[in-house]
C-alpha cells in the first residue's frame, strides 16, 4: 500500500520534468487548487455531515486577503477611520489568508452551533452571498468589479542569497502539489483521531454522540475552522497564480463544483475528493477538446450529478471499494478483520 | 448497609406543552445498587431519563448527582460527570464498525488535543493504539470481540443492543442508565444480558434501569420504583413491589383496558 | 480560472451575458423609488421618501411572498430543499417571453399560460426525479435538485442564449401618481395578481379536498397514507403548485425587468431567506417573511447603502437563526 502511494507521488512529482506542454500544467494546477478546496469541503460535508454551500466564501476570502496583504491597501473601515497597510511579502499574505479564512470558519461554526441540516446550508449560503456583496461594493478596498490586478507571485528567500520564485508554471505546480499533499495528510490525521471520530459521531447519531460526552458543537467548530483555513489556502494560491481576483471568485457555481467533486468521488472518504476533483477538473478539458459548448458541459455536469446520486449514492471510491471487496471476498474471508483503521 | 447517595431527584416535573409527563417525582439512587423504574407505557419513565441526562428540560424540581446539580447542563457535560445512558430505540453509529463505535464511546477517556492531532505527534499514535486496546477489552467484556471489524448495521438485533451497552460503558460511567435494554430480545438473550448486568455491577457501576420485562426486573433489581401517570405509586424491594396492590392495579388496569379496547 | 490571467474562472461559462456583469441580479430590485438625497434636512421630503420606500416594499413583498410560499409548501410537505425553485422562476419569465414576444399571444392570455407551463414543468420534475427518491434523506434530494438546477439553467442558456430579453407590457409608461408617491401601472398589476394568487393558494390549502390531503400529509405522512391519501399524487400536486407559484412570480416580474438565464439564482436564495425567516414549512410565515424581507431591503437600500440591498436578507437570516433558529412562525420541529 505504502509503495503504491509512493509510486503515485513520484509520478506526480515527475510530471513537470517530462511534460513540456504548459497548458497541460496549467490545467493540472487549476485542478489541484480545486482538489484542495474539495478536500476541505469534504471535511465538513463528508465527515460532520453538514453541507456547506457557502464554501467558496472561504476560498474567496483567502484570495482577497492574500492579494490585499501583498499589494497593500488603504481603506476606510468606518467613515473617518482609515486603515492603511504597506505591501507585505507574499508568504506572509498567504499566512494571513489562511488565518483569516480560518477565523471566518470559526465564526460561522459558532453562529451555526445550534443549526443543522437545511439551516446550516442556508447560513453558509447567506454568508457567502454577504461576503460577495462586500467584495463587490467596498470598491475602496477591493476595487469592486474592476478586480485586483498585478497581484505579485510568491517568492521565497531573498534575491541576494537564494530565491525561489513562483512565476512559472512548474514551480506553481509543485506548490499546489505540496499543499495538496499536506492538506491530505492533515485531514487524514484529523479524521483518524478522536476529533474525527467525534465529527463522524455527529454525522451518524448526534444524540448518542452527546450521550457519551462528545461536545458536538466544539468539533463542528473545529471542522469548520480547519476546512475554512484550507479553502483559504487554496484561494491564496489561486490569487498569486492567476494574479487577478474579482468578486466572481465568490460565484455560487464554484461551491456547487466542489460539492459535485466531493459527492461524485465519495463524501466521507479520504480519496473521494481527489478522484472527484480529477474527474471534474479534467472533464471540462476533454469536453472542450471535443468542441462541446460550455453550456452543454454544464448540462452534462447537472445530469451526471443526478445520475451519481441515483446510481452511486455513496460516490465512486466506496463503490469501487465494495466491488473489490465482493470480488476478493473468498480470498480474504479466512483472514481475521485485522484492520483497526476506521473503515468508512 | 447504608450506601452513599449517588443521585437525588426531588420534586421533578416534566411538561410537554400542556401535558404533564412527570409530576413532582422524588427518589434517590444509592451507590452500587441496581434500581429499576417500572410502570405502564406512557407513565413517564423515559421522560425522567431524558431529564436526568439533559435531553429535555425539567419544568421544576432538582436533580443532583454527587453534589452537582444537573439542571441546565448539556447531555455531554452530564456524561463528563459519569452519568451515561442508552436509548430506548436501538441507537448506534450505524455506518461504523463495531470497534469504531466503541472508539467513539471512548471519547472522554482520550486526551488528544486538536493541535497535537494536526501535528501528528507520536503521543497521538500511542494513545490511538491504547484506545484500540481498551475498545477491544470492552468488546470482550460484552462478548462482541469477534465482531470488531464488522459494520454495525450488519449485526443482528440482540448484538446491536449489546453494542449500545459497550458504547455506553466506554464512556466510563459511574451511573449507567439503561432504557429498556432487553426489549425485543429473546429469552436466551435476556438471560445472558442479566449475567452481563451482574458483571457491570461487579465493576462498581450503579445501574438505573427502565424495563418492561418483569422477569428481568425482579431478577436483577435491589429496589424498584413504580410510576403511573407521571407519579411514583410505589417503591421498595422486588418482593414488596410484587405484593403492592397499587402496582397490581396499575398493571392489571392497563391490561384490562387493553382487553376492552 | 482557465484562461490564465483572465477573470474566467474554473472553466465555467462566462459569456457576454449581463448576468454576471456588475452588481449581479439587479432585476429583483425595485425600480420605482425616487432617490435623490436631500442636501439639507427637509421633513416633508423625508416623509415622502419614507412613504415611497414603504410603497415599493409593499409591492415587492407580494412577489417575494409568492416565491416563499411555493418553496415552503414544497419543503413543508415533501421535506425537499428545492434548488430548482429559481429555475422555475426564470422559466416562468421565459415562457412569458415566448408567448408574448415570439408567438405574439395577448399579454393577459400569456400570463396564465406561462403559469400553467410552470405547473407542468414542476410536475414533470417531481415525477421524473423525486418520485424514485421517496424516503431518501434530505441531503440526497438536495443534491439531485442542485443537479437539476444546473442542467435546467444551462438548457435555458442554450435555448435562449445568455443575452437579456425584454418583454413588452401593455401598461402605460407613465406611473400612477398618488399624492406624494408614485407606482408604475405594471408593478401595481404585479402586486394585485400576486395577492390574488396568494389568496387562491390559501383557499386551495384550507378549503379544498386536495388542500386537506396536503395538510394531512404535512402533519404525518404515514398516518395520511393509512387514511387513504395518495401520497404520490399529493407530492406531485404540491411540487407542481409550488413550481407554478414560482413561475407566476417570474412571469409577473419578467415584463418589469429583463429576462436572462441566471435570473433565478438570487430568486432562489431570497426564497430560502424568506422561508427561513418565516419558519420552514409555514405558509403564513412565508407570506409575512416575504413582506419583511422586502421592507428590510427597501429601507436598507434607501437609508444604508443600495449596494448592500441584497445582503439585507442574508444578514437577517443569520440574525434570525442566532435568536430563534426555528424562524418566526414555525410550528413544527426543526429539520436536519
Amino acid at each position: 500500500m505504502r509503495l503504491v502511494t509512493l509510486a503515485w507521488l513520484a509520478f506526480l512529482f515527475s510530471i513537470p520534468l517530462w511534460m513540456s506542454d504548459l497548458y497541460v500544467l496549467h490545467v493540472l494546477i487549476m485542478t489541484g487548487i480545486f482538489i484542495i478546496a474539495a478536500m476541505s469541503l469534504n471535511l465538513l460535508l463528508g465527515y460532520t455531515g453538514q453541507l456547506s454551500l457557502g464554501h467558496v466564501a472561504f476560498f474567496g476570502i483567502g484570495a482577497y486577503v492574500s492579494s490585499l496583504a501583498s499589494l497593500g491597501f488603504e481603506a476606510h473601515l468606518l467613515p473617518g477611520v482609515l486603515v492603511k497597510m504597506e505591501p507585505k511579502p507574499v508568504w506572509l499574505g498567504m499566512l494571513c489568508a489562511v488565518t483569516i479564512a480560518g477565523l471566518c470558519g470559526w465564526v460561522i461554526g459558532r453562529i451555526s452551533f445550534k443549526v443543522r441540516g437545511a439551516y446550516f446550508v442556508i447560513v453558509t449560503v447567506s454568508f457567502a452571498e454577504v461576503i460577495r456583496l462586500v467584495a463587490l461594493n467596498w470598491v475602496e478596498l477591493t476595487q469592486g468589479p474592476m478586480a485586483l490586478n498585478n497581484i505579485p507571485a510568491l517568492r521565497l528567500g531573498t534575491p541576494e542569497l537564494f530565491e525561489l520564485s513562483f512565476l512559472r508554471k512548474p514551480a506553481n505546480y509543485y506548490l499546489v502539489l505540496v499543499v495538496a499533499v499536506l492538506s491530505y495528510i492533515l485531514i487524514r490525521r484529523l479524521v483518524q483521531s478522536r476529533a474525527g471520530r467525534a465529527m463522524i459521531a455527529l454525522r451518524e447519531n448526534e444524540p448518542l454522540a452527546t450521550s457519551v460526552g462528545v461536545d458536538v458543537t466544539k468539533y463542528l467548530v473545529l471542522a469548520t475552522m480547519v476546512s475554512a483555513a484550507m479553502a483559504g489556502a487554496a484561494g491564496a494560491i489561486y490569487a498569486h497564480y492567476v494574479r487577478i481576483v474579482d468578486p466572481d471568485v465568490f460565484l455560487f457555481i464554484y461551491t456547487v463544483t466542489m460539492v459535485i467533486m466531493v459527492v461524485t468521488g465519495g463524501k466521507g472518504t479520504l480519496a473521494g475528493p481527489v478522484v472527484g476533483g480529477l474527474i471534474f477538473g479534467l472533464l471540462p478539458e476533454i469536453l472542450r477538446a471535443a468542441e462541446i459548448k460550455p453550456e452543454v458541459q454544464w448540462v452534462i455536469y447537472g445530469v451526471l450529478m443526478v445520475l451519481v446520486v441515483y446510481f452511486l449514492p455513496e460516490g465512486i471510491v466506496p463503490a469501487v471499494r465494495n466491488w473489490r471487496r465482493r470480488h476478493h471476498e473468498p480470498a480474504t474471508a479466512a483472514a481475521p478483520p485485522a484492520s483497526i483503521e476506521p473503515a468508512r | 448497609m447504608t450506601a452513599a447517595t449517588e443521585l437525588t431527584v426531588e420534586g421533578l416535573s416534566i411538561r410537554f406543552g400542556g401535558l404533564t409527563a412527570v409530576e413532582s417525582m422524588s427518589f434517590e439512587v444509592k451507590e452500587g445498587e441496581v434500581l429499576s423504574l417500572i410502570g405502564p407505557n406512557g407513565a413517564g419513565k423515559t421522560s425522567a431519563f431524558n431529564a436526568i441526562t439533559g435531553y429535555v428540560a425539567a419544568a421544576g424540581g432538582s436533580i443532583v448527582y454527587r453534589g452537582t446539580s444537573l439542571i441546565g447542563l448539556k447531555p455531554n457535560e452530564i456524561a463528563t460527570l459519569g452519568v451515561v445512558r442508552t436509548f430506548q430505540k436501538t441507537s448506534v453509529f450505524t455506518g461504523q464498525t463495531v470497534l469504531d463505535n466503541v472508539l467513539i464511546g471512548l471519547h472522554l477517556r482520550s486526551r488528544q488535543r486538536p493541535i497535537a492531532i494536526l501535528l501528528g505527534l507520536p503521543s497521538v499514535a500511542r494513545e490511538e493504539r491504547q484506545l484500540a486496546e481498551e475498545a477491544r477489552a470492552i468488546l470482550r467484556f460484552v462478548g462482541l470481540d469477534a465482531r470488531a471489524g464488522e459494520v454495525a448495521s450488519s449485526l443482528p438485533y440482540g448484538e446491536l443492543r449489546l453494542l449500545e451497552v459497550a458504547v455506553a460503558l466506554a464512556a466510563k460511567p459511574r451511573l449507567l442508565l439503561l432504557d429498556e435494554p432487553v426489549s425485543g430480545m429473546n429469552p436466551a438473550e435476556t438471560a445472558s444480558f442479566m449475567k452481563l448486568l451482574a458483571q457491570i455491577r461487579g465493576l462498581g457501576i450503579t445501574v438505573f434501569l427502565v424495563e418492561h420485562d418483569m422477569k428481568m426486573v425482579m431478577g436483577v433489581s435491589d429496589r424498584i420504583i413504580c410510576l403511573n401517570y407521571g407519579r411514583i405509586i410505589a417503591s421498595g424491594s422486588p418482593a414488596e413491589i410484587q405484593r403492592n396492590p397499587e402496582v397490581v392495579r396499575a398493571y392489571l388496569g392497563e391490561r384490562y383496558a387493553r382487553a376492552q379496547g | 480560472m482557465r484562461g490564465e490571467g483572465s477573470t474566467e474562472v474554473g472553466g465555467l461559462r462566462r459569456g457576454a451575458q449581463p448576468a454576471y456583469a456588475g452588481p449581479i441580479f439587479t432585476h429583483l430590485r425595485c425600480a420605482g423609488g425616487r432617490e435623490n438625497a436631500a442636501p439639507s434636512f427637509d421633513l416633508k421630503r423625508s416623509v415622502e421618501q419614507l412613504l415611497q420606500h414603504c410603497l415599493n416594499a409593499l409591492i415587492l413583498g407580494g412577489t417575494y411572498a409568492l416565491l416563499g410560499i411555493g418553496l415552503t409548501l414544497i419543503f413543508g410537505i415533501m421535506r425537499v430543499v428545492n434548488f430548482t425553485h429559481g429555475e422555475l422562476y426564470s422559466f416562468g419569465a421565459y415562457a412569458m417571453y415566448m408567448w408574448v414576444m415570439v408567438s405574439g399571444v395577448n399579454f393577459f392570455v400569456a400570463l396564465p399560460l406561462a403559469i400553467l407551463l410552470g405547473v407542468l414543468l414542476g410536475a414533470a420534475i417531481e415525477f421524473l426525479l423525486l418520485r424514485r427518491l421517496r424516503g431518501a434523506d434530505i441531503d440526497t434530494t438536495m443534491l439531485v435538485m442542485i443537479g437539476a438546477w444546473i442542467a435546467l439553467q444551462n438548457i435555458e442558456q442554450l435555448s435562449w442564449s445568455g443575452v437579456a430579453k425584454s418583454i413588452d407590457s401593455p401598461f402605460p409608461a407613465s406611473p400612477l401618481v398618488l399624492g406624494p408617491v408614485s407606482v408604475s401601472w405594471n408593478r401595481l398589476f404585479v402586486f394585485v395578481v400576486a395577492l390574488a394568487l396568494i389568496a387562491a393558494t390559501y383557499a386551495l390549502i384550507n378549503r379544498t379536498k386536495l388542500g386537506k390531503a396536503m395538510r394531512a400529509t404535512f402533519q404525518d405522512r404515514e398516518t395520511a397514507a393509512l387514511m387513504g391519501v395518495q401520497i404520490n399524487s399529493i407530492y406531485t400536486a404540491t411540487f407542481a403548485l409550488g413550481s407554478g407559484l414560482a413561475a407566476a412570480a417570474g412571469a409577473l416580474l419578467g415584463p418589469v425587468f429583463v429576462v436572462y438565464p441566471t435570473m433565478g439564482d438570487l430568486a432562489s436564495l431570497k426564497a430560502f431567506a424568506i422561508v427561513i425567516l418565516g419558519g420552514l414549512g409555514s405558509i403564513p410565515g412565508a407570506t409575512i417573511g416575504g413582506f419583511i424581507l422586502a421592507f428590510m431591503e427597501e429601507l436598507g437600500a434607501g437609508y444604508v447603502s443600495s449596494g448592500y440591498r441584497d445582503a439585507m436578507g442574508f444578514l437577517l437570516i443569520i440574525i434570525i437563526l442566532l435568536v430563534k433558529p426555528t424562524g418566526l412562525f414555525a410550528q413544527k420541529e426543526r429539520i436536519g
